[in-house]
């Protein structure tokens, strides 16, 4: 399975991505944001950092780069598109997710380990994981998942909430940590399953996240 | 020609900058504020050759495409000459 990771200026969870993708076994490619074409790819991964540095709002101005018509037309075909923190807000800037992102409630930084409960194993990023709580780090600013009644009914109703914070770092409502889209074809998260990838980092369940979807690929 | 654009927090959207700045202020000794919302402010000048009618249609366009978000945010502007 070949993945694509879209590097932005300001990307720099990018590396991190690349290792952890292709030491489980992807065939992984970095993709310049300048790009026009996902045609030969299975998967999208948008990493994390701080494309465009975060100016106007994060995600503002990313979605507006060549690439993300590209990654908009293939996820219309269903392809696996996956968006960790920067790559999250990018995500739900160009509308392939639903809600926002705002400040953290503390208005701070916040970067540690946190535990996530796995919400639905409804989705090929969830399936084959047969545990019930992940441990990955959080590293951002704007985190704090917002969205309307309306949505909120929607992504409960149709099980879209993926991965939810055990002890909320960041405000966001219902504790949402990771989204999926109706078609469950794209992930958002802020955690950060890419640098979760093994022991010596200090946790390798992120990991796991890439495997199911590999397992489904399969 | 020259839009300047207000970009500000939809009512019921956290703002912690407010909300830390309206203590803040208290802190000082300031009396008699209720809320503060902090947003942006941003000043657009446009080419000689557009007129007020194209410069309000390009401020709207921006706003509405790139400059605020319509989850979170409204937007308001004034063109000056």
């Amino acid at each position: 399975m070949k993945f694509a990771i879209i590097i932005f200026p300001g990307s720099n969870c990018d590396y991190d991505a690349f290792y952890a993708l292709k030491n489980i076994g992807y065939d992984v490619e970095f993709i310049w944001h300048k790009n026009r074409s996902l045609k030969n790819f299975d998967g999208i991964l948008i990493p994390g950092g701080f494309s465009y540095g975060d100016y106007l709002r994060t995600g503002a101005i990313a979605k507006f780069s060549p690439i993300m018509k590209a990654v908009i037309e293939e996820s219309k075909k269903g392809k696996i598109i996956i968006g960790i923190c920067n790559g999250f807000q990018i995500l739900i800037e160009s509308g392939l997710l639903p809600g926002a992102l705002i400040n953290n409630s503390n208005i701070k930084f916040i970067s540690k380990q946190v535990t996530l409960n796995i919400k639905s194993s409804n989705s090929i990023f969830t399936k084959h994981i047969n545990c019930k709580q992940l441990k990955m780090p959080i590293a951002h600013r704007q985190g704090n998942y917002i969205a309307s009644d309306k949505t909120l009914s929607e992504l409960k109703n149709n099980d879209q909430i993926l991965f939810e914070y055990a002890n909320n770092p960041n405000g966001s409502i219902l504790n949402i940590a990771g989204i999926t889209n109706k078609k469950r074809n794209v992930l958002g998260m802020m955690p950060h399953p890419e640098r979760a990838s093994e022991g010596v980092l200090g946790s390798s369940d992120g990991k796991l996240i890439f495997e199911s979807v590999l397992k489904n690929y399969v | 020609m020259k839009a300047k654009i207000f970009i500000k927090y939809k009512e019921g959207i956290l703002d912690p900058q407010g909300t830390v700045t309206n203590k803040a202020l208290k802190s000082i000794d300031i009396k008699g504020i209720d809320s503060i919302g902090i947003g942006k402010y941003i000043e657009m000048d446009f080419k000689k050759n557009i007129n007020k009618n194209s410069a309000k249609a390009i401020a709207e366009d921006s706003c509405k495409k790139m400059l605020a978000n319509p989850n979170t945010e409204t937007y308001s502007f004034v063109i000056e000459d």
